[in-house]
């Protein structure tokens, strides 16, 4: 069981009524990721995230954690398995280490030793004894990560952590999950915050309207956003002459002292050399990205139509 | 400690941080002393219930008398404001999703909070009881009073025969409870809960004084709460004692048993 991938989700769909809130995801995390689970609100993600913490049952499809099946193995499958969805929430009304001596006793005996050191690891031992009822946005994100680390997972499930912090919040929250993956948790990391992911993970899903639109590593959903390339140069009519007569540089055009044209990798290294055989004085030769705002936004159709959706489904 | 032991703990902590527990319960323990001191301020008595013109005679039968009273809505409101509010309580809080991918089965976790739900009740009921008998020793002395049959019953053998009472007004309130802990996990909704097992409450004493029930009467719930008078009598009347045990084990069991069936199985969605 154990070298079995951290989550493999297959058909995965939640019907309520006529309203279908995830439509099919096949996704699997791979051991060691950060993935990314992007999508806009309402598209699915935190649906998908409450099949697979057993929270709520698929109405078709299964989800497999560590090789096993929560609708089938109940929290036996949730053993290596931590986080929470839509934020976490505790017991106003007991403080901060009451309510994680109550979590530790929902887990096994050991959990409860490690109260301290997961308080110190997301920096809350000083409000500990403090009520959570009083808690700030960002103290209640951070108890929810204490009481994920309490389990000692190997996977952790975050929907959102960053949502709602302030930008020092979230980059304490980012350098966390950086940490986390550092020690080797494998992380599946729900989120709308492009710049989030981009900084964080290295695999991605994208959701819209209920299913996967890409799945795949991030740094090659980056590179199919390479929309061209631009170059600038002393003598920028030679340059065009050079660029036209190289196979694999196509739709080249001169802007004033700018090239633009479209090649692939290995085309764009061959022109290089060609024209400084050529001798033609470069300035600049940079591609043209499109950022994974930009990629996201065409893969999700740009619309936030999603919302309604899953608004049903919570 | 087993898995539903360190439940059960823990929803008593649950229980005993939260304001509601403390006004049920303060309630349950003021009735007494409220209705103590009423009948010192006057000269009359409840003559028309069971026990009721013998009030006077002992502290013991203080919170006999009292049970009558508190049966038709004192103590089931007071049972409906936890029992309806346990598993409502964590939906509208969203604290299900914190605990259930936790290591305990959600059955376990069932578990531990209708024995919560429970003890709520017997706590209640046997404050109550201690309260009235003390509230009525201070103010009428603690001696042996005259039984439902018209004999005497020592001051030692009382306080015996009025916990007994006590253990077996508490079951038909467990059923109440157990309807409270069903309406708790299907509605989701704390106040629904609690004003419709109130209702429910209500409903079973209401059935009772329609004219032509008289055949189903002794199986409804509400009149299990009179089946401690047995023990007042002499000799002692088994009859509605042991009927008051197995049907109120049918009024906890079966909608204790559906809640359990639809938490185990229920979506846990939504704040």
């Amino acid at each position: 069981m154990t070298d079995a991938a951290p989550v493999v989700a297959r058909g995965l769909v939640k019907r309520y009524g006529d309203i279908v809130a995830v439509a099919g995801v096949d996704l699997t995390v791979e051991p060691g990721d950060i993935f990314g689970y992007l999508g806009p609100n309402g598209a699915g993600k935190t649906t998908s995230l409450r099949m697979m913490l057993g929270l709520i049952r698929p109405t078709q499809g299964r989800v497999q954690l560590f090789g096993r099946d929560p609708m089938v193995d109940g929290v036996k499958a949730l053993q290596s398995v931590a986080g929470f969805v839509e934020g976490p929430r505790f017991y106003p009304y007991l403080s901060g280490r009451r309510n994680l001596r109550l979590l530790a006793d929902y887990d096994e005996p050991s959990s409860r030793s490690r109260i301290e050191e997961v308080l110190e690891t997301v920096e809350l031992r000083d409000r500990a004894k403090d009520h959570v009822g009083g808690y700030s946005h960002g103290m209640r994100q951070r108890l929810g990560i204490a009481a994920a680390l309490l389990r000692q997972p190997r996977l952790l499930l975050l929907d959102e952590p960053a949502t709602g912090l302030d930008p020092a919040g979230m980059r304490d929250m980012r350098d966390l999950v950086r940490r986390l993956a550092g020690d080797g948790i494998t992380i599946l990391l729900s989120s709308h915050l492009m710049y989030e992911v981009e900084e964080l993970c290295n695999r991605v899903a994208i959701i819209r309207n209920g299913s996967i639109v890409y799945e795949g590593m991030l740094r090659e959903l980056l590179a199919t956003a390479t929309a061209g390339y631009r170059l600038r140069s002393r003598e920028p009519e030679r340059a065009r002459t050079v660029c036209l007569t190289q196979p694999g540089i196509e739709n080249v055009s001169l802007d004033g002292d700018e090239l633009r044209f479209s090649a692939d990798e290995d085309s764009v290294a061959a022109l290089s050399i060609a024209l400084g055989q050529a001798r033609v004085p470069i300035t600049q030769l940079m591609a043209e990205t499109a950022s994974l705002e930009d990629l996201f936004l065409g893969l999700t159709g740009g619309d936030s139509s999603d919302h309604d959706r899953e608004a049903v489904a919570s | 400690m087993t898995a539903v032991a360190r439940v059960y703990r823990w929803e008593l902590v649950k229980l005993l941080a939260q304001k509601r527990t403390y006004l049920g319960l303060g309630a349950a323990m003021l009735v007494p002393v409220i209705f103590v001191v009423v009948l010192q301020l006057q000269s009359g008595g409840p003559n028309d219930v069971p026990l009721g013109r013998y009030i006077r005679d002992s502290g013991i039968v203080t919170p006999l008398v009292v049970l009558l009273f508190m049966s038709i809505w004192g103590f089931p409101l007071i049972t409906a404001l936890v029992a309806g509010d346990i598993v409502a309580s964590e939906t509208n809080n969203a604290t299900l999703k914190t605990i259930l991918p936790r290591s305990r089965e959600r059955g376990q976790v069932f578990a531990g909070k209708a024995l919560a739900a429970f003890t709520y009740t017997l706590v209640i009921v046997v404050s109550m009881g201690v309260v009235g008998v003390v509230a009525g020793s201070i103010a009428w002395g603690f001696h042996s009073f005259t039984s439902l049959s018209g004999t005497p019953v020592s001051a030692g053998r009382g306080l015996g025969l009025m916990f007994a009472s006590l253990g077996v007004y508490v079951l038909p309130l467990a059923g109440i409870a157990a309807f409270g802990l069903l309406l708790s996990t299907v509605t989701r909704n704390s106040a629904a809960s609690v004003v419709g097992t109130l209702m429910f409450a209500l409903f079973m004493q209401l059935i009772g004084v329609l004219p032509g029930t008289e055949s189903i009467r002794p199986y409804l719930l509400g009149t299990q709460f009179d089946a401690w008078h047995g023990f007042l009598r002499t000799p002692a009347d088994w009859t509605p004692v042991v009927r008051a045990i197995w049907l109120s084990a049918i009024y906890i069991f079966v909608p204790l048993f559906a809640a359990y069936v639809v938490f185990l199985r229920r979506d846990v969605a939504g704040e």
